[in-house]
């Protein structure tokens, strides 16, 4: 019994900690629009929708009904870690926050934040492989060591180890689509063999799970919860290799047609 | 370097690029086909069979990730060979049977197989299945390899 109320103090304790950062993202991002249309620089509706639902599904993976199921259910956490670690990621960095801060601050201030973009902790932190090995290691570190039953007892672990999922996310996601302006780029092939070598990071780990469950949870939670992690990471993994791809289809294109005396003449 | 010339060096290029699309396609293809009809559909396949070695689940983790790039990628390079007006349907064809036939014996000899990932269906002579399954791999290959250095190569 005193074991369960001192877990509901852990819960709301974590759940606080951990709605504020989403909050104040949300706050700075409306409150740099407004700037930004105040310089007569308007931005763009799709983005702003992207930070938006990008926010929510990280709000729901920390506070709320699911937020407290995880606790006790698998497959509930797993719904938790692909909200947080994936997909609220992934919508946040095609929202742009970084390219609309830039606007609207100051040239000033804008110049020590590129300088900052710039610096070589960014550019070790972005290398797709330094920013899978956060990502994808620290998921086996948290699921195949007993951190996973620890971090359910201890409010600073829960919380530390949340931001990790979603800032290893972030990151990881922004080390490989170039939606901001992006200093230290990597090539295609650069991108394309990491990202592999990470999703198949990702699904090893998954299928491991689905015979060997953490402590504390049964084999029929681990089944689902890891089937739930493979084809759930799969999903986003997906949006992530088209938008690369895409990306490099624009980038490729030829000059396909160019006027001569007022007739297109398609040219190699 | 005369016009000519460089016309026949971005003919070779995108000559490869239409093997490299096909293949990496053809790939996927199959890696697509055997998740949705054998895992999902038919449920032959199971997700993790417990007698899988741990170098089978990563060559599997390995397979499955290179695989769902590849079908996305292949199909990027099949869009851009388009828009160049560089598609050799044979070639391209080629490299898809090519792809899914070695992938396909792949599975169906060493992941089946020696690394024990899974079965193709879980039921007593499974032999037939295999050879069945191997037989269309290794014709698969062949028609690949056929269509790829048939000469004459039209565009599309």
């Amino acid at each position: 019994m005193h074991k369960h109320i001192q877990h509901e103090i852990v819960n709301v304790i974590a759940q606080i900690i951990l709605l504020f950062p989403f909050l104040i993202g949300l706050i700075i991002y409306f409150l740099a629009i407004v700037i930004s249309h105040r310089k007569q620089r308007p931005w763009t509706v799709y983005r702003t929708l992207c930070w938006i639902t990008g926010s929510t599904f990280a709000i729901i993976a920390v506070v709320g009904p699911l937020a407290v199921r995880a606790h006790i259910d698998f497959s509930a956490h797993m719904l938790i870690h692909l909200f947080l670690g994936m997909l609220a990621p992934l919508l946040m960095v095609l929202a742009a926050p970084i390219t609309l801060i830039l606007r609207a601050l100051s040239v000033q201030h804008a110049k020590l934040l590129t300088n900052w973009l710039r610096s070589r902790f960014i550019r070790i932190i972005s290398d797709p492989v330094i920013a899978s090995i956060l990502n994808i290691g620290g998921l086996w570190l948290l699921y195949t060591t007993n951190l996973f039953t620890t971090m359910h007892e201890n409010v600073i672990l829960y919380v530390v180890i949340h931001l990790h999922i979603f800032l290893a996310g972030y990151v990881f996601t922004l080390s490989f689509i170039y939606i901001e302006p992006t200093p230290h780029r990597r090539s295609y092939l650069y991108r394309s063999v990491m990202i592999v070598l990470a999703l198949a990071g990702h699904g090893i780990l998954a299928k491991y799970l689905y015979a060997n469950p953490p402590a504390g949870v049964s084999y029929r939670q681990g089944e689902i919860g890891s089937m739930l992690m493979y084809y759930g990471g799969d999903l986003v993994d997906m949006m992530i290799i088209v938008i690369l791809c895409w990306q490099w289809y624009k980038e490729t294109c030829p000059r396909m047609n160019i006027k001569i005396a007022g007739k297109k003449v398609p040219i190699d | 370097m005369d016009k000519a010339n460089t016309n026949t060096n971005n003919h070779a290029n995108y000559l490869q690029r239409n093997l490299w699309s096909g293949i990496l396609f053809g790939l996927g293809l199959v890696a697509f086909l055997d998740e949705t009809l054998f895992h999902q559909l038919l449920h032959w396949h199971h997700f993790y069979d417990k007698s899988t070695t741990n170098i089978g689940l990563i060559s599997d983790g390995l397979f499955h990730a290179f695989s769902w790039f590849a079908t996305i990628a292949g199909l990027f390079l099949f869009a851009d060979l388009r828009r160049r007006k560089e598609w050799i349907v044979t070639k391209w064809w080629g490299g898809v049977l090519l792809g899914g036939g070695t992938f396909q014996l792949y599975d169906g000899t060493i992941q089946h197989k020696l690394m024990r990932i899974h079965q193709i269906r879980y039921v007593d002579n499974v032999i037939v299945y295999d050879v069945i399954w191997n037989i269309i791999a290794i014709l698969m290959v062949v028609m690949g390899i056929i269509m790829i250095r048939k000469r004459g190569d039209k565009h599309a």
